[in-house]
């Protein structure tokens, strides 16, 4: 699809909801939620991640109802004759036992925290981390940006799982590792888009403006650019989230994070290996956990930046009209048959 | 002429980076009072004797100078110096454990390359299509997916049950390629494809993003225009611009999968390198963590430098210099 024909839509879009309505003025944000709302698949997410969040804050009163907590292990009625843990439903676990009869749905739960935790701090602080780096980069450019940005290239190359091979080794692995190695590796690939926003945001006259009224560097950098270049800071946050909930889970798997008792999706996987044979679930509904919060926390980022950006084909899907269906189909039967798309808009249909 | 200078240049820088690589986590592991490392060894029960005594074997009673210059003599005669546990050189360790480890780094880069390159391509000349479709959704899962449940469930769905069955093709562990070339592809493919995954759903997910813009832009209108075939526009005029900059995303791309690697080898139990590391860590052997640290570093460099060459090759606008 072509600009042309995206910017048509778009107008057209527009046009129809402004005589549907009165005109009112709206912001970037507001106008982002507004196609974030109508972005169903987005939305589901949203929910997803919303009830995961309760879950894990309500884990001690599962807890409470299930009679189970995470740590306890149930040798007569959480493990069979010859010591396999019970399937889902058995003695009143729900998702049954794990490999030693601890309740697994509990364990799951307090996986959730873990999990959530790493990925929403890590991705905070290294949001904070990386819009500092990359404005600081960008605006003052010369010396310190040839610095930082070697540095961020260097991070960006570095392979995380031997520096967690070493950190490991040599201060034992521990929550406090994790959220320092995996805010370490996150900071750079926002700092880099940070970086560019930067460099083309501060050429911008309203910056010069701002300059000439005396406004020092950082007043400018925090409060003329900043604002302008949080769209896609959000978008790309939104996607690391999930990278560090995977990455949580690969250390922890790999016996270099949460260490065991205490439950990690990482860990309970791990532990898992040994079951395959016998105990699907005790592989399935751990996996299942990680695979659908991590892939809500993608496919909501994926919403927030087609809904960000009006270029993109997922909001036209989503708010498309029959015209415009018909238009497209005949446009990409002619791009197949090897005529040149057109490249004069046409006029808008509300006006034909 | 330019390209040997060039080179030199990039193996000078690079082998200043594997040194800085090295002395760092030198210091980082052996700055620390000796008997911290020789209790390590010791158990927790050692008595103060056994202690002194894995003290002066270990040469850790020396100052840390005189430690690091034995360590950077070695390193420059290409030893690594002694493993702590078992009685036999780091060297020796690495060279046993490299095979696997290599016949997983060729085979996954293969699958992942050819799979999300070509699966980039047929998404992005046909947009909305099935198989556009369908492929998006592969890449969102091999997206969301670690790389070792990605593993485990490939044991589970595909070689559990086949096993069951009495076909014995696929296999976990390693088998060298002196076993027959079905035998090691048989212990491999699993592997192959669990390494390939994540990053081929990056992979496709880029050259379909790159290659849809591609499409849209003037001259490939022109070569439209000129009359040329469908494919020759597509693959002479779209791909080659478009791969640029998913070349370039190789290079930072190498150490995540130094990464899956480990992972992968833990996984389906191959015993390459990253698995002894990972063994390493737990027994504390620092010696051969810092060995495994070193070859990483060495591969890395010299990845990205064969990255930054093939950038040159497929983008003329590239000078190198």
């Amino acid at each position: 699809m072509s600009v042309t024909e995206v910017e048509f839509e778009a107008r057209g879009a527009e046009e129809a909801q402004a005589a549907g309505g009165a005109i009112e003025g709206r912001s970037q944000w507001s106008l982002t939620w507004r196609r974030l709302r109508g972005d169903r698949v987005a939305m589901a997410s949203l929910i997803v991640i919303v009830i995961m969040i309760a879950l894990a804050i309500a884990a001690p009163l599962f807890v409470k109802i299930t009679g189970h907590p995470p740590n306890t292990a149930y040798p007569d009625t959480g493990q069979d004759l010859s010591g396999n843990p019970v399937g889902p439903g058995v003695n009143g676990f729900w998702l049954g036992t794990d490999g030693v009869g601890r309740d697994l749905f509990i364990r799951i739960l307090y996986g959730a925290r873990i999990s959530l935790f790493v990925g929403l701090f890590t991705t905070a602080i290294a949001t904070v981390a990386g819009v500092s780096v990359g404005l600081l980069a960008g605006y003052f450019g010369g010396f310190v940006d040839t610095v930082l940005a070697r540095f961020t290239d260097a991070v960006l190359a570095f392979p995380y799982v031997v520096l967690a091979i070493a950190l490991a080794a040599l201060f034992g692995p521990s929550l406090t590792i994790i959220l320092a190695m995996i805010t370490f590796f996150s900071w750079a690939g926002i700092a880099r888009i940070v970086r560019g926003q930067t460099l083309s945001i501060k050429e911008k006259e309203y910056v010069e403006a701002a300059r000439s009224l005396g406004a020092g560097p950082f007043r400018i950098m925090f409060l003329d650019i900043l604002p302008n270049l949080l769209a896609p800071v959000l978008v790309v946050a939104t996607l690391y989230i999930p990278q560090a909930v995977i990455f949580e889970a690969t250390l922890s798997f790999l016996a270099l994070g949460i260490q065991p008792p205490t439950a990690s999706w990482g860990n309970i996987l791990a532990e898992a290996t040994n079951f395959y044979q016998t105990s699907w679930w005790y592989v399935v509904f751990p996996a299942l956990a990680l695979l659908i919060t991590t892939l809500a926390f993608n496919l909501l980022g994926d919403g927030i930046r087609d809904a960000m950006d009006p270029r993109t084909e997922r909001l036209l899907a989503a708010s498309r009209n029959k015209r415009g269906r018909k238009k497209r189909r005949k446009a990409a039967a002619a791009g197949q048959a090897g005529a040149l798309p057109d490249p004069v808009p046409q006029p808008p249909a509300a006006l034909s | 002429m330019a390209l040997i200078g060039y080179l030199i240049r990039r193996i000078l820088t690079g082998i200043v980076v594997v040194w800085l690589v090295a002395t760092g986590t030198f210091f980082l592991f052996f700055a620390r009072p000796p008997i911290t490392v020789a209790r390590q060894l010791a158990g927790r029960a050692a008595t103060p004797q056994v202690i002194n005594e894995v003290i002066t074997n270990l040469g850790l009673n020396q100052p840390i100078m005189t430690q690091y210059w034995h360590f950077i003599k070695g390193l420059l005669h290409g030893n690594l110096g002694y493993s702590y546990f078992y009685q036999e050189s780091v060297n020796t360790m690495l060279k046993q454990d490299l095979p696997p480890t290599l016949s997983l780094v060729v085979g996954g880069v293969v699958i992942w390359l050819v799979v999300g390159l070509s699966a980039g391509i047929l998404s992005a000349t046909r947009p909305r299509s099935l198989f556009d479709r369908v492929s998006n959704v592969a890449v969102l899962i091999g997206l969301s997916l670690p790389v070792f449940v990605i593993g485990e469930f490939l044991i589970l769905v595909v070689f559990v049950p086949l096993n069951q069955r009495g076909i014995t093709w696929i296999q976990t562990g390693y088998a060298g390629i002196t076993q027959g070339f079905g035998t090691w592809a048989g212990h491999m493919i699993l592997p192959w494809i669990t390494l390939a995954a994540t990053e081929a759903a990056i992979y496709t997910r880029l050259m379909r993003g790159q290659l849809l813009d591609t499409l849209g832009e003037d001259y490939i209108r022109t070569a439209r225009a000129k009359g040329l075939s469908e494919r020759r526009v597509v693959f002479r005029h779209g791909v080659r611009a478009a791969l640029t900059p998913v070349v370039s995303q190789l290079g930072v791309d190498v150490g995540a999968l130094l990464g899956g690697v480990v992972v992968v080898e833990v996984v389906f139990g191959l015993g390459g390198l990253g698995q002894v590391a990972i063994e390493a860590v737990s027994k504390g052997d620092l010696p051969v963590i810092l060995g495994f640290v070193i070859l990483a570093a060495i591969f890395v460099v010299v990845a990205n430098i064969i990255v930054d060459l093939l950038y040159a090759v497929l983008d003329p606008r590239v000078r190198i210099t």
